[in-house]
């Protein structure tokens, strides 16, 4: 039940205060009642929860977060492969 | 660079920096010469942690315990009751969310009812009450409220609906239970950290978890629920201990800050007050750790309206159950005689076996990974 799943608001409809969301290629509507008005734009990443809009996702810190995340796999690649290096020095073969 | 909605899908599942992430974890941790349980308050983070085999992704001293962070699974039977015999009431249509479905109470649950003529209808939103009370003029609606910080705005936003549109045939029976109290009541045990909520917090904001550090001395890392979310929150958590640190830190920044949703916040205040106590499936009472609706609106309070025929006496658990060992991180789901044979999904005997957040239903699902 907790689980609210990231959306992309495609549509706001001021008469009945409530916004379209894609979800994955999903459309549904939820309500704005919880968001301060004119808070929420068409664009803007939204949570969904239970026919709400609970909030809105921060492009910016998600952005951070992925560039966060591929540094790390870069790290890790660039550790393999020094290992891979450091390994191959060890090698009792090498030179024969 | 762009965002795309599947960013948030794809990236946050990424098979590659999950397995990063665990490489991190494994090294700080190897700097550490002791253990460390990590309680994952929510119902949602155990999904993951168990979907993605997480444990079995983590060093030798990281130990997760699985939290009481499922609303089905902590709601208590004689609750259940109570929905179930509103139900049976000849002009009552009784609404929850899907998740009550299969949740036995002492007369069975509310499917049970429905096959013995009960008007039980589940539904995706409080609001679709508006719907059924409008086709039904000469039925109480009553809405059955269950769900952590992050779901009872909801409720409070149908009930500010209610009394503005002056629906004069919906009433409700509130169930919303509160993360931190719960928490309070169970960080004295062998918890040494605390992966704080995801939605909850989005509602609360970060601020509700201060006290933890603080008081407690005990971490706090607000986690998002992908598995990526979890293995940095760990990652944070392994960090602070490994820099002798203790506070209260966001992973899960694009959606939380310290404030929170104060509108939803706002609509929470107006209509709803902490009950004196509320009696956790399988934990006991804590106090304070739950809302009722205020005096005011008495007259919309099925608890109220109904209070003859609803019992206050409590039901316990079945005496093999060791659901409230589990979710003080005491025990583990394997530890019980009863597992996987008379206790599964289709015949949960406690509460962790009964909705999918439980522990005993993750373990029953995504064991097979261990
Ligand atoms: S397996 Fe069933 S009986 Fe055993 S602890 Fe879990 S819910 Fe309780």
């Amino acid at each position: 039940m907790c689980l609210s799943i990231p959306s992309k608001v495609v549509k706001i409809d001021k008469e009945t205060n409530s916004a379209t969301v894609d979800t994955m290629g999903v459309q549904r509507d939820a309500s704005l009642d919880l968001m301060a008005e004119d808070d929420v734009q068409i664009g803007d990443y939204v949570l969904l929860h239970i026919g709400f809009v609970m909030n809105k996702i921060d492009k910016e810190d998600a952005l951070e977060s992925l560039k966060v995340y591929r540094e790390i796999i870069e790290k890790m690649d660039e550790e393999d492969r020094q290992r891979a290096i450091l390994e191959d020095d060890e090698c009792p073969n090498r030179g024969e | 660079m762009g965002l795309e909605l599947k960013n948030f899908y794809d990236d946050f599942r990424d098979a590659k920096t999950i397995k990063a992430y665990a490489k991190v974890i494994k090294k700080d941790a190897s700097e550490l010469n002791r253990d460390i349980n990590i309680m994952e308050v929510c119902g949602g983070h155990t999904h993951t942690i168990m979907k993605y085999g997480l444990p079995q992704l983590m060093p030798k001293n990281i130990h997760f315990i699985h939290g009481p962070g499922c609303p089905v699974c902590i709601m208590p039977k004689e609750r259940i009751d109570h929905a179930y015999l509103l139900s049976m009431q000849e002009d009552v249509i009784l609404v929850t969310l899907g998740d009550m479905i299969k949740v036995p109470g002492s007369h069975g649950s509310l499917q049970d009812a429905r096959s013995k003529g009960a008007d039980v209808r589940f539904v995706y939103s409080p609001m679709d009450c508006l719907k059924i009370a409008k086709e039904h003029p000469d039925k109480k609606v009553i809405f059955f409220a269950i769900g952590f910080e992050t779901t009872t705005p909801m409720t409070a936003a149908l009930i500010d609906t209610v009394i503005k549109k002056e629906v004069s045939n919906i009433y409700f029976h509130i169930n919303h239970v509160t993360v931190p109290e719960a928490m309070a009541m169970l960080a004295p045990s062998k918890i040494d950290a605390f992966l704080g909520p995801s939605h909850v917090s989005v509602i609360s904001g970060s601020k509700i978890y201060e006290p933890f550090p603080e008081k407690f001395n005990k971490p706090v890392v607000v986690s998002g629920f992908e598995p990526v979310d979890v293995m940095q929150s760990i990652g944070m958590i392994v960090k602070q201990f490994v820099e002798g640190r203790c506070a209260l830190e966001v992973e899960y920044k694009r959606a939380v800050n310290r404030e929170g949703n104060v509108m939803a916040q706002a609509l929470n205040n107006k209509y709803f007050e902490q009950r004196e106590h509320f009696r956790w499936r399988g934990i006991g009472d804590i106090a304070k750790s739950a809302l009722k609706l205020k005096d005011v609106f008495a007259h919309l309070d099925a608890e109220v309206i109904y209070q003859d025929i609803l019992p206050t006496q409590e039901i316990d658990d079945h005496k093999l159950c060791i659901c409230g060992e589990i979710l003080k991180g005491e025990k583990n789901p394997k530890d019980c005689k009863v597992f996987g044979t008379a206790c599964k999904p289709s015949n949960p005997l406690g509460s962790c076996m009964v909705s999918s957040e439980g522990a005993c239903a993750a373990y029953y699902k995504y064991g097979n990974l261990l």
